[in-house]
């Protein structure tokens, strides 16, 4: 096949879904010259199942990004049509921020913030090869025999490679949404000697909003108060009428059917080979799993404003259609349902993840990264996230800059790719908040006090927002120090507030800081009794209550970063051998010889690798 | 890169000195097989290379053309063994002369006397298991150079095991149920199966405080008791002392720091070890001219956790002894008469408990070593079947574990969010990780170097 040369640039991205675009963004506000590939410009930014962005630690996710100068928080802001603040009430650690999202404008905003990005250019088509001498990326080649020079190549295929969509019967060789799936590009990737696996996910079908009866179901309506996702937002510039959500339930009858249809599930049959996420399961793996409960939550949501296409969220299903419409119409409301797409599993080739570094290069190829769906994760936002960090490392790879980790005290983004590369997921990687061990001190509302810092370096933070941060920074230290010092005394005024809100009266003076500690109090009710105080930015007040509200377990959970920074130290040596290694069990010296360790926590969390294999590893290296 | 020397063969008496007829030698390395092969001749004339593993054999040992006894040899081959090594032991049958005789032999023959706990070192280094294991074997073995006991602590270290991991699966359900309902904050159904958190903490903190008391009795298998033997001269006291250490049952060693000049000696009472001071000031009691004043009893009993008070039951109750009685009323104190074998005055059957023995015959011994474990062995602990903690590291932990359980109560009580519990939790289901093992601990490292002098 002849090719010809096309272009000659830095990076090369290929796919445009949510990492994609995150990786080509950092890339290209780096400075770097920079092109997106994607099958099909119109589906840049898709949103193919849920049409909702954050949730419990997604919200972080979106959050860390936003910080470190990515697009998603400032995307999602420009698109939602509905804004909650979830689990308000278990602690400062867990409040998840949640949106629904108009897909269509999902798609439309992020295309044009692409599209307007210097250095960066968006094209149509698919890669079909990626060229590598002497161990370094040297480019991509398209379906259309056109050959593009490049120092860096980012993988974001998503769900797209070798997919197949199925339900019942009806299996369509195709990507998500009935777009064309790539092909090529596994056969290549696999010549490089990169191994593959295959895993599967799905989404419930879409119904026509007429068709639904409301009034059977619980109303969720958005908060009043809308907490923006983006650092740079404040609630008044994007605040809109919201759009409702509804809840129902499944019933007896609804399982019934998913029983009696068992056998004609492709999962079920052995058709479906890969493996599948426990953490948003199809209805029937639900059905099946937990035989004893009786009703499942079931929310039926907006895709947009332009549309009515209603997502039926916990209703994914690889059922054929005539079981699937028989058994969404036992759910109360939707008894005259009327299906406009049908649900489906897709199955599709992605990495073993352990093949890749920490800084999402492939440890065999230099200048190779990739990111998102295809490194065996599921969720847009852990997509992003990835993203993110891809790009911001093939720019850095590109100007021979030091490239970006993030440890697992940093945020979740640094626990979700120590996770995939070190862990072996068998199944798609969700983001969790049970997986963040410091997670008190990684809060969705301190993100960018943690990553400003660092997306400023690597130049993805504009100087005015940076000088905004050190203000805000700044601010709350101030404060913080003033309250610290501030003694309240047993006043009769003083008293009489302390009964108003419920709580003890004084006898002797006490600390105001101790006065914030207390459950039925916090900073910002405590300002009728201190009287000095400034009125401070909402973002700052936060800060201040929870720094001082949580101060001791904030420093506990510090003694505990403490401590896993100690153990992060231990540096094993690139080269080390594990054969020479005595007294390691076989199972230990394998893993520990694939995936390659950087220090002795990472190697302690792998898994197969004991306590005991950890302390021969340390002999070992002491010797 | 490894500076710690595996190649040596090692060998070691494996069993407490005295204990019945039997005594067991352990021979571990690579030149295991070959050392015995040259002592060992087996009855059906099979060498031990050519033995299966994990096989008995009958034969005799035999050095420098002389039987030295018969014995019945195990064979087991790397590295299904103690220490992943190739292991022989020899059971031999006759007393404590053939075993000495068989283990000279074998370290004549080309195997090194093993250091105390090195067996657990190897099975260490071998990975065969953890630091924490090894540690806690080490605790005790120090005091009392006793091969067996590696054996023994490894059994109740499994106990142990057991015993924290049930544990720590309880604390893990209950972060579990906790972490649910933060990362499905949609699923309001998930809220009613709710565990009562409370109560699951409590009841672990009740078993933690349970296993922390058992390290009393742990300490005392692994440091000993400080013990005084007093009483007015020629009562019997140092035929006391050498009906003790006469007996079979006895290990003497020196302790530690000490030097001959200030005797100790260290005995073994089914295992609880008693360290008995100036053992030179109570036999000098022996000389007609020795003054044993009641100055010098005071501050040995003062500083000695266990009094022995030796009367003889043969002569009448003297102001001395009454004095002796009065001195020692409030330690821990058993009242010895002696001179059973003569007939005891009426006058000392009324006295505290006292046991009643002829140091000459031994008659009575039997008591008084009951007397003694009943004294400090108060949770009634199976040493070879319950657990006993005896690693100090290990009751810090369980401490700390018990700190951070106490700030979970904490956090309920004063009506903190529900996330917060799990910092607490998670924090105590690391420290008891460490008992086990199962926690990384970022000083490991150097433990490893200050417990088993390795490195170049």
């Amino acid at each position: 096949m002849e090719t010809y040369l096309a272009d000659s640039v830095d990076v090369v991205v290929i796919g445009g879904g949510h990492a994609g675009c995150e990786a080509a963004l950092a890339s290209a506000r780096m400075g770097l010259d920079t092109i997106m590939f994607a099958i099909n410009l119109d589906s840049v930014a898709m949103m193919p199942c849920n049409p909702n962005v954050g949730g419990s630690s997604k919200g972080h996710l979106v959050r860390e990004i936003d910080a470190l100068g990515g697009e998603m928080g400032k995307n999602i802001d420009k698109a939602y049509i509905q804004s909650r603040m979830l689990n308000t009430g278990k602690g400062p650690a867990v409040y998840s921020l949640r949106a629904q999202a108009d897909k269509a404008k999902y798609h439309t905003e992020m295309k044009r913030t692409l599209e307007n990005t210097p250095n960066l250019l968006v094209r149509q088509g698919e890669v079909t090869d990626i060229t590598v001498e002497e161990g370094h990326v040297t480019g991509v080649i398209t379906e259309s025999n056109a050959v593009y020079k490049c120092k860096a190549v980012v993988i974001c295929t998503g769900t797209y490679l070798t997919a197949r969509c199925l339900y019942g019967d009806t299996i369509t060789e195709s990507g998500p949404n009935g777009l064309r799936r790539s092909t090529k590009l596994s056969e290549s990737l696999k010549k490089l000697g990169i191994g593959l696996r295959r895993y599967k996910t799905g989404t419930p079908a879409r119904v026509d909003k007429r068709t639904i009866d409301f009034s059977k179901m619980k109303e969720q309506k958005g908060d009043e108060k809308i907490v923006p996702f983006s650092f740079e937002n404040k609630e008044d510039d994007i605040k809109r009428e919201q759009i409702s959500c509804y809840l129902t339930y499944t019933n007896e009858k609804t399982h019934e059917i998913i029983r009696a249809n068992l056998s004609r599930s492709p999962l079920y049959s052995g058709v479906i080979k890969g493996t599948g996420p426990r953490y948003c399961p199809s209805i029937e793996d639900k059905v099946v799993r937990f035989a004893d409960k009786e009703q499942h939550q079931i929310f039926i949501e907006p895709e947009g404003e332009d549309t009515n296409e209603m997502y039926v969220q916990g209703m994914s299903s690889s059922l054929p259609e005539d079981v699937q419409i028989a058994m969404y119409r036992t759910l109360p409301g939707l008894e005259r349902v009327r299906f406009m797409r049908t649900a489906y599993a897709i199955e599709y080739d992605c990495l073993t993840s352990n093949q890749l570094k920490l800084t999402l290069e492939f440890k065999d190829i230099h200048g190779l990264f990739s990111a998102g769906q295809f490194n065996g994760t599921s969720g847009y936002e852990e997509a992003a996230a990835q993203g993110i960090i891809g790009g911001i490392n093939a720019g850095a790879y590109c100007l021979g800059k030091e490239p970006l980790i993030l440890d697992r005290s940093q945020g979740y983004i640094g626990v979700l790719i120590d996770d995939i590369v070190t862990k072996d997921s068998p199944e798609p990687y969700r983001m969790m908040t049970s997986r963040a061990e410091y997670r008190l001190l990684l809060r969705q509302d301190n993100a960018d006090l943690r990553l400003t810092e660092i997306g400023h370096k690597y130049g993805l933070i504009s100087e005015e927002r940076y000088a905004a941060f050190l203000n805000k920074k700044e601010a709350i230290e101030k404060e913080i120090k003033r309250v610290s010092k501030i003694n309240i005394a047993p006043s009769q005024k003083v008293n009489d507030f302390l009964t108003r809100m419920g709580t003890s009266v004084l006898t002797t003076g006490v600390k105001l800081t101790e006065l914030i500690k207390r459950p039925e109090l916090d900073y910002d009710v405590l300002k009728e009794i201190d009287e000095e105080r400034q009125e401070l930015d909402e973002a700052v007040k936060e800060q201040v209550n929870i720094s001082i509200k949580y101060e001791g377990y904030i420093s506990r959970q510090i003694k505990q970063v403490e401590h896993f920074k100690n153990i992060e130290g231990r540096v094993i040596p690139e080269n080390t051998d594990y054969s020479l290694v005595p007294g390691l069990r076989i199972e230990a010296r394998q893993k520990l010889a694939s995936i390659r360790p950087v220090n002795i926590g990472q190697a302690s969390r792998i898994s197969g690798v004991s306590p005991a294999d950890i302390n021969m590893l340390l002999v070992y290296l002491k010797g | 890169m490894l500076a710690v020397n595996l190649t040596d063969t090692i060998a070691a008496v494996a069993t407490s000195a005295g204990n019945g007829g039997i005594g067991i030698i352990r021979v571990s390395g690579e030149s295991a097989f070959q050392i015995c092969d040259k002592l060992f001749k087996a009855k059906n004339g099979m060498s031990i290379q050519q033995m299966h593993s994990h096989t008995i054999h009958y034969g005799t040992i035999e050095y420098n053309n002389a039987v030295i006894d018969e014995v019945l040899l195990t064979v087991m081959k790397a590295p299904s063994t103690y220490t992943r090594e190739d292991v022989v032991e020899i059971n031999t049958h006759g007393g404590y002369r053939a075993v000495n005789a068989v283990l000279e032999a074998v370290i004549k023959s080309g195997a090194r006397l093993a250091e105390p706990g090195e067996f657990t070192k190897r099975a260490f280094l071998n990975g065969r298991i953890d630091l924490t294991k090894a540690e806690a074997v080490r605790d005790i073995i120090s005091a009392k150079t006793r091969t067996a006991m590696e054996i023994a602590v490894n059994k109740l270290q499994g106990k142990l095991e057991k015993r924290i991991k049930a544990l720590r699966d309880d604390l893990l359900t209950l972060i579990a149920n906790i972490e649910v309902s933060i990362d499905y904050p949609e699923h309001e159904e998930e809220e009613q199966n709710r565990i009562n958190v409370s109560k699951t903490v409590e009841e672990c903190l009740s078993e933690i405080n349970t296993l922390i008391k058992t390290s009393d009795t742990g300490k005392i298998y692994s440091e000993g008791i400080k013990t005084a033997i007093v009483g007015r001269p020629n009562v019997g006291k140092s035929s006391l002392l050498n009906a003790l250490l006469n007996e079979d049952r006895a290990i003497v060693t020196d302790i530690p720091g000490t030097t001959r000049d200030v005797l100790t000696e260290l005995i073994s009472i089914d295992g609880i070890p008693l360290i008995i001071a100036d053992t030179a000031g109570i036999r000098e009691s022996n000389d007609a001219v020795e003054k044993i004043g009641v100055e010098k009893s005071i501050s040995e009993i003062n500083s000695a956790q266990l009094v022995i008070t030796v009367f003889d039951g043969s002569r009448s109750l003297t102001e001395e002894d009454k004095q002796l009685l009065d001195l020692t009323k409030n330690k821990n104190r058993i009242i010895v008469v002696n001179k059973d074998d003569l007939g005891i005055c009426e006058e000392y059957k009324i006295l505290d408990a006292p046991v009643f023995i002829s140091a000459k015959s031994g008659k009575g011994m039997d008591n008084l070593y009951k007397r003694v474990k009943d004294i400090f062995i108060t949770e009634n602990i199976d040493t070879s079947s319950d657990v006993l903690i005896s690693n100090q590291r290990n009751v810090a932990s369980l401490q700390e574990a018990k700190n951070s359980l106490e700030n979970v109560l904490n956090t309920i009580n004063t009506g903190m969010p529900e996330d917060l519990l799990t910092i607490d939790l998670t924090r105590a289901y690391e420290y008891l990780g460490q008992v086990t093992g199962e926690t990384l601990e970022d000083d490991i490292i150097d433990r490893i170097f200050s417990e088993f002098c390795l490195g170049k």
